[in-house]
């Protein structure tokens, strides 16, 4: 209840703007950084609870994002169903992915997520049904009410993907299955030998975790009316979703939240105030100052504030 | 009921061309209190990584429980019953103490998930037992040597097992020290449960083990009474080198 009723709560604040307030660029900026909530608390997944770094989130999202466009443009599919079937091929891109890879541990695995990403661009490039590399332009259908513009409808539509998969990651911490995955990132050998199924918990985290990217990538083609390689495989989207758990803090469900708000929140500004180059950089920069000073990310401050203000 | 608890028969292991184990038998008895030495490199660890599950052996043969195990992953030997410490502690850092105990508790005793059993009521009694539960919130990452030692033979015991593996457990402690964790280890195999100690500190080997048998490059070089190892002419050469 602690959980639901805030989140419940902010899922209506922000249906109730995107009912009265007319500005859509708010919609339309908002809706990136609620993305990347749902990437980041994605990556958090495995790369922060089992402790697996993960490049690849590009090629799930991009997964996610060419399954909806293609899914629409042979069988105008509706965006729920859309999503569903994204989510579905990136958790199969997991599945497979991580029986080859998890096997492999530390560098070595984050090596071949990178490889994943240029595998799936390069597939998409040339496989012409779906634009090839010069795109896809995509028609987008009219907004379902009572929602009167697209933008807004898929801004709220975003807040509850974020909310869903917050809560599917706030599970999966605080049951049996965190543990086990806590128990991999501190020392996998000694979890395999205290009865952990050890590659069994990455797969399924991988899968997880693949899967909430692929939803999160698959309203952006009608987000763009648009979807190119280029652009969808971009390890941007790896940065992004790397960055935001690092700067949150990586061992509650809230780190990759913050993070993900405070960063992309930052670039859309420094977008729109300063220029479009300049948001790459604030990641660099808040990226090593977190994890000079903070390694722990916002969490990790703010429990060592608490503590040492209660004793 | 076989008498047999752990078969190990002609395992040989191989590291590139480098020969770890070499036709190695051993059978452990229900109960026994068993132990393994040798020189360094011997293959001591490497055998026992075999039985545990983190390495696979080349050839030959390990039955737990009248079961061939030898093919089976490390997770599935310890819900089976083989349970170990390791020689260079390896805790969950960033767990305090109890939840060190939780990861075995729910992964093997009560493990399913709808179990609803008091974990960690469980794992204090494991703690209270082993002499740890002042430290129960403390970050294992905070503990000493010794109560590392004591911690890894906890979540050891937390999965329930029929056969515990020591490797180590005494190295680096003072005589003080040894001497509770080796009450330690009487405790437990009062209880029935099978111990295979492996160590380097002769008198804690001595004053344990009912049958010991040394390794040297691979291969068993002798089997006996504590009191007939040590008078082992080939033991005294591996060791010393004479």
């Amino acid at each position: 209840m602690k959980f639901w009723i805030p989140a419940c709560l902010l899922l209506a604040a922000a249906a109730a703007a995107a009912l009265l307030v007319k500005n859509e660029y708010f919609f339309f900026a908002g809706y990136t950084v609620l993305m990347f909530v749902v990437l980041a608390t994605a990556w958090n997944i495995l790369g922060g609870y089992a402790g697996y770094v993960n490049f690849g989130t590009p090629a799930f999202f991009g997964l996610g994002a060419y399954t909806a466009a293609v899914l629409f443009k042979a069988f105008a599919l509706p965006l729920v169903l859309q999503i569903l079937a994204a989510a579905v091929m990136s958790g199969l891109l997991g599945l497979v992915a991580g029986m080859l890879t998890l096997r492999l541990r530390g560098i070595f695995f984050a090596i071949a997520t990178i490889a994943l990403v240029v595998i799936m661009e390069t597939l998409f490039i040339n496989w012409r049904y779906a634009g090839g590399a010069t795109g896809l332009q995509l028609l987008r259908p009219p907004p379902t009410a009572p929602f009167e513009s697209y933008i807004k409808m898929l801004f709220v539509l975003m807040g509850a993907m974020a909310v869903g998969a917050v809560a599917l990651a706030r599970w999966v911490e605080r049951s049996w299955i965190g543990r086990g995955l806590h128990a991999i990132r501190d020392s996998e050998e000694a979890a395999e030998c205290s009865g952990v199924p050890t590659l069994r918990l990455k797969v399924f985290a991988c899968v997880l975790s693949g899967a909430l990217m692929g939803a999160a990538g698959a309203p952006m083609p009608m987000y763009l009316s648009f979807i190119e390689p280029a652009s969808t495989f971009n390890l941007n989207y790896a940065i992004g979703a790397l960055a935001s758990p690092m700067i949150g803090g990586t061992t509650h469900y809230l780190g990759p939240v913050i993070g993900a708000l405070l960063l992309s929140s930052l670039q859309q500004l420094v977008t729109v105030t300063v220029s479009s180059e300049m948001n790459v950089l604030i990641v660099g920069v808040l990226l090593v100052v977190f994890v000079v000073l903070a390694p722990e990310g916002i969490v990790g401050l703010w429990r060592k504030w608490t503590r040492r203000s209660s004793t | 009921m076989d008498a047999t608890l752990l078969n190990i028969s002609s395992v040989s292991k191989h590291f590139g061309g480098f020969t770890a184990l070499n036709d190695v038998s051993i059978a452990i008895a229900r109960g026994e209190r068993f132990g393994l030495i040798g020189p360094n490199g011997s293959g001591k660890t490497t055998l026992i990584n075999c039985v545990a599950g983190s390495l696979r052996n080349d050839t030959g043969s390990i039955e737990f429980n009248g079961e061939e195990v030898s093919r089976l992953p490390a997770w599935q030997r310890t819900r089976r019953g083989i349970a170990r410490s390791f020689q260079i502690p390896r805790p969950f850092a960033s767990m305090t103490v109890l939840e060190n105990l939780l990861v075995p508790l729910e992964y093997v005793a009560h493990r399913g998930p709808l179990h609803k059993a008091d974990t960690r009521g469980e794992a204090l009694a494991l703690l209270q037992d082993i002499g740890l539960a002042d430290k129960a919130g403390v970050l294992a990452s905070r503990l000493s040597q010794v109560e590392l030692r004591k911690m890894e033979l906890a979540r050891a015991m937390a999965a329930r097992p029929r056969l515990l593996i020591s490797d180590e457990a005494m190295a680096g402690l003072s005589s003080n020290e040894v001497t509770e964790v080796l009450g330690i280890l009487f405790r437990l195999n009062a209880r029935g449960i099978t111990i295979i100690m492996i160590e380097h500190i002769m008198q804690a080997v001595m004053r344990f083990s009912q049958r010991v048998v040394c390794l040297d490059a691979g291969r068993i070089i002798c089997e006996g009474t504590p009191e007939e190892t040590v008078a082992n002419g080939d033991v005294q050469r591996a060791y010393l080198g004479a």
